[in-house]
């Protein structure tokens, strides 16, 4: 007999409910607290109303990157296309751009010629499609006095009108590409992996924002997308690669993936071609008459950071001596 | 089957009707619970809209109180053990008929710390990439992952131990050891892991020395075998007062020499801790700085951890002495030891793990009101859940609401609140739980 009664909420409380229905009374009570509880429940979420981005059921369905097959990923870069055609108002080329046979990038970085322009700093930005506002920087400057390589003597923040200042050196620090990344550990969804030619990428579009990554990393090397990107149109860069530079969505990480859209393509990365004093090199050290191979040869002194944390950093600074 | 079906699901209908039903206070009580509850979802539709933005975090600190308060009521939930391991290994019997209320304890615990960690995703649309089979799972590498089991698996194991307990207690006949036991034991471990899991979260991350010591784990345990003991003394004075349900002050005074010994085991640790960073003074030495004296001028965590360990002593001092044998001392130890460890496993661990970044800028945080009130929406949606499990399984335990009653109407329990008059329904002496 209970089991067919309909009261359900506090409109039963000390009334009868043995004789098979609900008096109008409790009828109306719980009638009363059911839909304040709605009206609240609706009002809590008004502010979903501004909710502009909705995950497509496309993208909510798409495969781990390295699932999608031929078709899939034809797909996909068309979805991509679209959207950034439909928010920026031009035509990507978005390409899946894949590690060439026998190439392993290495950067070398020269931190006896680097001034501490931060040119790389901005190329990097325009190169990768980096939200501007908040802006993403991948690349971080370090002004160090002479004599220290403690980083938390490093200012991050330095103005100086003119670079070098007297009495300091300048070192830039971008993801270090490890051969044991940390990053690649800890995350609990496989979305980001180190690839054939040692480029640790991001699936942006599997990324589910935990952050772990961004804690386990040894160089503050990841970044967050903390609200929804914004770039102005005239600024975005059309030439795209699924694991590089396409613009990404609220909520994901993304990180320097060494230009990959311009190194698998046989081009150096943006900030190598903009620095002005020659202070970085970059290639393959697979190959015995890259400029990496012949500097790793003929240069004494290499620093990896942290190199005690056993990461292995495929970037090495040197000094010329 | 068919039948058996049906009285499960009529045994289910009825525990979700009482839910409902209470005294002004519980209405009071509820009420206010939903209207927080509200408030929480309403400012995490905001966050959800906007993004993280609408948080304290930043790149330099990553993670803020979502993950610091998911840190400690892991710890919460990991304390049920602490009351199954007496009654079942040691054969208490003060506090065998209160098991039960640490296992819903863990329960309500477990539910808060899934909704921390939701809260704290970019994405939570994409959570199904953390199901293991359809989506793509890290496992063994993640910490992470491990988290996901183990937390998931303890609240199904409670889920089941609870859930049998009751439903046998409301049919009148005795659990079938075979169908619990095993799975009591199994949570004993399971309690231990889903701490040691969580410590290695961060233990596990050699760009973070603050983390990267292998005396986290242990801190963990002990804190968590403080503070949620502690935190279940509270509850049970609480169900005592407002129910009928009968505990002794034994039962209490047993969990109070649990907490006396985890106190003491925690700030000797602590102690450990902070000499091995101090004494040596290597440069890793920057993140325990900054937590106790400041850093570079920065030392937003300085009043907090002080706050913190003047709690933890003061109420280690009210444990050790006899005055705690007496509950409004031992009311008092335990407020203390639940703040101080509260600050200390939440915030004092998660912040200064990024302070200074692993690039040495000095970056604080400060949580936002948006993630003050979406935290709090989550511990009203614990207490709420909490509440609803107590109301639901202490008529069931005191034979009042059971399989013989079925026929009957339950407007006696209803009408006259929770402390409806014994003589009608005596309580039932509780032996075969």
């Amino acid at each position: 007999m209970t089991s067919n009664s309909p009261c359900s909420s506090g409109g039963c409380a000390g009334g009868g409910n043995g004789n098979g229905g609900m008096n109008r009374r409790s009828f109306l009570r719980t009638s009363g607290v059911l839909a304040s509880g709605i009206a609240a429940l609706a009002a809590s979420l008004a502010p979903l109303r501004d909710l502009t981005d909705y995950t497509s059921a496309e993208q909510f369905m798409q495969k781990h990157y390295k699932e999608l097959s031929k078709d899939d990923m034809e797909k996909v870069l068309d979805r991509i296309t679209r959207e950034v055609e439909k928010q920026y108002s031009i035509r990507p080329h978005v390409k899946d751009y894949k590690p060439m046979d026998g190439v392993e990038f290495v950067y070398c970085l020269n931190l006896t010629r680097c001034i501490g322009c931060r040119k790389c700093v901005h190329a990097c930005v325009a190169e990768n499609n980096q939200s501007r506002d908040p802006e993403i920087q991948y690349i971080r400057v370090l002004k160090m006095p002479h004599g220290s390589f403690d980083m938390e003597k490093g200012d991050h923040n330095y103005a100086s009108p003119t670079v070098p200042e007297k009495g300091f050196f300048y070192m830039p620090v971008q993801c270090q590409q490890c051969k044991n990344p940390p990053c690649v550990k800890v995350c609990p969804v496989k979305a980001t992996w180190q690839e054939a030619d040692g480029i640790t990428v991001i699936d942006y579009d599997w990324c589910i924002g935990c952050r772990y990554c961004e804690a386990a990393c040894p160089y503050f090397a990841r970044r967050f997308n903390w609200t929804k990107p914004s770039i102005p149109k005239d600024r975005i860069n059309p030439e795209m690669s699924y694991l590089g530079n396409r613009p990404r969505k609220q909520g994901v990480m993304e990180k320097c993936h060494f230009c990959i859209q311009r190194t698998r393509a046989g081009k150096y990365p943006a900030c190598l071609e903009v620095c002005p004093a020659g202070a970085r090199k970059f290639g393959n050290i697979l190959d015995p008459n890259s400029e990496v191979s012949y500097i790793m040869r003929n240069k004494k002194v290499f620093v990896q950071l942290k190199e005690e944390l056993g990461t292995s950093p495929r970037f090495f600074y040197y000094f010329d001596v | 089957m068919i039948q058996a079906t049906k009285n499960y699901f009529h045994f289910l209908w009825r525990c979700g009707r009482i839910a409902f039903v209470g005294d002004w206070r519980y209405y009071a009580w509820m009420g206010i619970l939903s209207v927080v509850i509200l408030l929480g979802i309403n400012a995490y539709a905001k966050q959800f809209v906007h993004g993280l933005m609408v948080t304290g975090m930043s790149d330099q600190v990553s993670w803020g109180v979502y993950i610091a308060n998911f840190t400690f009521i892991v710890g919460v939930a990991a304390a049920a053990a602490m009351l199954v391991i007496p009654v079942y290994i040691y054969d208490n019997k003060e506090l065998h008929d209160l098991v039960i209320f640490g296992e819903l304890l863990a329960v309500a615990a477990i539910l808060m710390c899934l909704a921390f960690v939701t809260v704290d995703l970019g994405r939570p649309d994409r959570f199904w990439h953390l199901i293991p089979g359809i989506g793509k799972f890290n496992f063994p590498g993640s910490m992470l992952s491990w988290d996901v089991i183990v937390l998931n698996g303890y609240l199904l194991l409670n889920v089941h131990i609870c859930g049998y307990l009751l439903y046998c207690r409301y049919q009148g006949r005795t659990p079938s050891k075979w169908f619990y036991i095993p799975f009591v034991f199994l949570a004993i471990g399971w309690a231990i892991s889903i701490h040691t899991v969580t410590a290695f979260l961060y233990v596990g991350l050699g760009g973070r020395p603050f983390w990267n010591a292998s005396i986290v784990g242990p801190r963990f345990l002990a804190s968590a075998f403080t503070a949620g003991p502690a935190i279940i003394i509270l509850a049970l004075q609480v169900i005592r007062h407002v129910t009928d349900y009968r505990i002794s002050d034994k039962a209490l005074l047993t969990l109070r020499s649990i907490v006396q010994v985890s106190m003491l085991i925690n700030v000797f640790l602590l102690f450990n801790e902070v000499f091995k960073e101090f004494y040596t003074r290597t440069s890793h030495v920057a993140a325990s700085n900054y937590l106790y004296f400041g850093l570079h001028g920065f030392h937003a965590l300085v009043p907090w951890i002080w706050t913190a360990i003047l709690f933890n002593l003061v109420a280690m001092f009210i444990l050790v002495l006899p005055m705690s044998k007496s509950l409004k001392y031992l009311n008092v130890a335990c407020v203390l030891a639940i703040v101080g460890i509260w600050i200390e496993k939440g915030m004092g661990l998660v912040v200064p793990g990024f302070i200074p970044s692993p690039l040495g800028e000095m970056v604080e945080y400060t949580p936002s009101l948006n993630e003050t009130l979406v935290c709090l929406g989550i511990w009203a949606f614990g207490l709420l859940a909490y509440t609803l499990f107590l109301r639901m399984s202490i008529p069931i335990l005191q034979g009042r609401i059971t399989k013989r009653n079925e026929g009957e109407s339950d407007d006696h329990l209803f009408a006259a609140g929770q402390k409806s008059d014994q003589t009608t329904t005596p309580h039932v002496a509780t032996t075969h739980i």
